[in-house]
């Protein structure tokens, strides 16, 4: 039996957090991912930003689950996928670091941990960027990578 | 000899990529050179030839941060060739807008940027995990800005609702009453900010600085106002070319603003200050008594406490606008394209900002300048470093090397945005 309150009450809130900018080459790659996913998962709050880091914490408040896409610098080849927990510790920051603002999404989750407000369970998908030029397409590598990032995290949100 | 070069490459917390080096010889510093190496942006050739009602959303994109300021700018200057002017309801609308942009901006300045150089942290985050409640209070601060942008401008950045001749829609009254109540909450906040940074400890410095902002009828300064000077300079927009110039240094992709009579100026929350704190609100006025400023604030240094102010101003001005706030007719005045060229400078957060247009007949841009704050100050930032650099060379080199990037966050420098690009003349000959 369920009282009011309960049935009130939602689910985990689970965010997916896709981070870029269109307009600059393989950094409209978390992007790209927003899109593809939102065709495969309809009841998942799909959030695209630029990655401001106050903004991106933000939107980590109040989450009990996020996924986090973003295009990534460190020297692996172009396409190349990685996932970390970022739940269990610190990105490497070095890769993390590209925003002209001086505080990349590795600092945002630093500051969120720091602040206990991260996430307890707390993903991140970074896709390594070849061309971050002004009004470039992505290149075809990085390209490749989004509907494998949009399907792993289908299977991750979903658990098939 | 005795040389001591201090180089940091990539400068921490500034807006944008930039470098800083600063050489002394026998204990006297011959140069400190700012470093902007971030590419040209080439936004005023981009303007040519596009409509004039386009350059409000092309110029936002200069800048992530103070978008508005931009928006503004370009929309006074339009409005200024066109011949329009904009009152009542429409220009509260428009200071409203131009609120949020300071609370977020200062905020993100204050909290982010500035304060863990007088707290002892390399950055924020070291910062929070000491002082979780008071970034916090920070981030708070900041939201109450986004929310104002948001509400007004359509999202929380490069707002997609403002135009030359006014908004594209009005909020109604009802709308703003839920923005009020979280502006009442940031007040509160904002002057905690003040006292907080007032407690923080200054170096005891100051410059004879020529100060350089708008002056408003009995308001402090956003959109509009004549532009004055410490020094006695008192011009329309229409004459900034007259008295300013801007050149090409050697180390900076960034162009150097001077006054041409005399040279370096500073322009931003100290130069505001020293020429407008007469028209700040009485909470405001108190509250920088309070910590100590006096009628004019010439140590860099404290220029966080000033820029707190502004945060306490800008929340306390947003309260009044929406508490008198009428609904207008029209989201907008008419527009008829025109011939003629139109000027405007506001007051972005760190600074003025000048834009120049020049229009055809059929409403397209001829030409456009846009003088950015960082471009302006970039000079008072480099006596800055000559000035105060000799009395920490003893310093050992860590130290010397942070007091130093410090006394360029002072300026809150957004250093994407004076990225500019000189006229290119090519001559190939034949």
């Amino acid at each position: 039996m369920s009282t009011g309150a309960d049935s009130a009450r939602e689910g985990p809130r689970i965010i997916v957090l896709c981070i870029g900018n269109p307009d600059r080459g393989d950094d409209a790659v978390g992007r790209a991912v927003a899109r593809a996913l939102r065709a495969l998962l309809a009841d998942v709050e799909i959030i695209e930003e630029e990655g401001e880091a106050t903004r991106v914490l933000a939107r980590l408040d109040g989450a009990d689950a996020a996924y986090i896409v973003d295009a990534c610098v460190s020297g692996a080849e172009p396409g190349d996928i990685r996932r970390f927990d970022a739940s269990a510790g610190p990105l490497p920051r070095a890769a993390f670091g590209a925003s002209t603002h001086g505080f990349g999404l590795a600092e945002a989750l630093e500051l969120a941990r720091a602040l206990g407000a991260l996430p307890s369970r707390c993903v991140v998908y970074a896709i390594e960027g070849g061309t971050f030029e002004i009004g470039a397409p992505m290149s075809p590598a990085v390209a490749a990578a989004v509907d494998i990032v949009a399907g792993r995290l289908r299977t991750d949100i979903l658990g098939k | 000899m005795i040389v001591k070069t201090i180089k940091v490459d990539q400068l921490a917390r500034v807006e944008g990529e930039g470098a800083l080096k600063v050489v002394a010889r026998d204990g006297v510093v011959q140069s400190a050179e700012l470093n902007i190496f971030e590419p040209p942006r080439f936004f005023e050739a981009f303007l040519r030839d596009r409509m004039y009602s386009e350059a409000p959303d092309i110029t936002a994109r200069i800048c992530g941060i103070c978008p508005v300021a931009y928006q503004m700018s370009a929309i006074h200057a339009m409005e200024n060739a066109l011949g329009v002017v904009v009152d009542g309801p429409l220009r509260d609308l428009r200071r409203l807008l131009y609120c949020g942009e300071w609370i977020e901006s200062h905020t993100l300045h204050v909290y982010m940027l500035h304060a863990p150089d007088f707290l002892g942290y390399a950055g924020a985050i070291e910062m929070a995990r000491d002082h979780a409640d008071i970034v916090r209070r920070g981030l708070n601060l900041k939201k109450a800005g986004n929310a104002i942008i948001a509400l007004l401008g359509g999202r929380e950045i490069h707002p997609i609702n403002v135009r030359v001749g006014g908004f594209y829609r009005a909020p109604r009254r009802r709308e703003l009453q839920p923005l009020a109540e979280e502006l009442k909450r940031a007040r509160d906040g904002a002057l905690a900010t003040v006292r907080w940074t007032s407690g923080f400890d200054f170096p005891d410095v100051a410059r004879d600085y020529e100060f350089v902002a708008l002056r408003g009828e009995r308001e402090y300064p956003f959109n509009q106002g004549r532009i004055v000077s410490s020094r006695g300079l008192d011009i329309a927009a229409a004459e900034y070319d007259e008295h300013f110039e801007e050149s090409h240094v050697e180390h900076s992709t960034a162009l150097h603003a001077h006054i041409k009579a005399r040279g370096a100026y500073l322009t931003g929350p100290l130069a505001r200050y020293a020429l407008n704190a007469a028209s700040l609100s009485p909470i405001a006025r108190e509250a920088a008594r309070d910590a100590g400023l006096g009628p004019v604030c010439a140590n860099p240094f404290r220029s966080i406490i000033v820029r707190s102010v502004e945060v306490l101003y800008a929340c306390d001005e947003a309260l009044r606008i929406i508490d008198d706030y009428q609904e207008p007719e029209r989201p907008a005045v008419e527009i008829e394209p025109r011939v003629g060229t139109g000027y405007a400078a506001t007051e972005a957060p760190r600074g003025m900002l000048y834009h120049r247009y020049r229009l055809n007949a059929d409403g397209k841009i001829a030409d456009a300048r846009i003088v950015p704050p960082t471009s302006q100050n970039q000079p008072s930032i480099e006596e800055d470093l000559k000035t105060f650099a000799n009395a920490w060379l003893d310093l050992p080199d860590d130290a010397l090397r942070h007091r130093c990037e410090q006394t360029i966050r002072n300026h809150d420098p957004c250093i994407s945005c004076a990225t500019h690009f000189l006229r290119l003349d090519v001559d190939r000959g034949g």
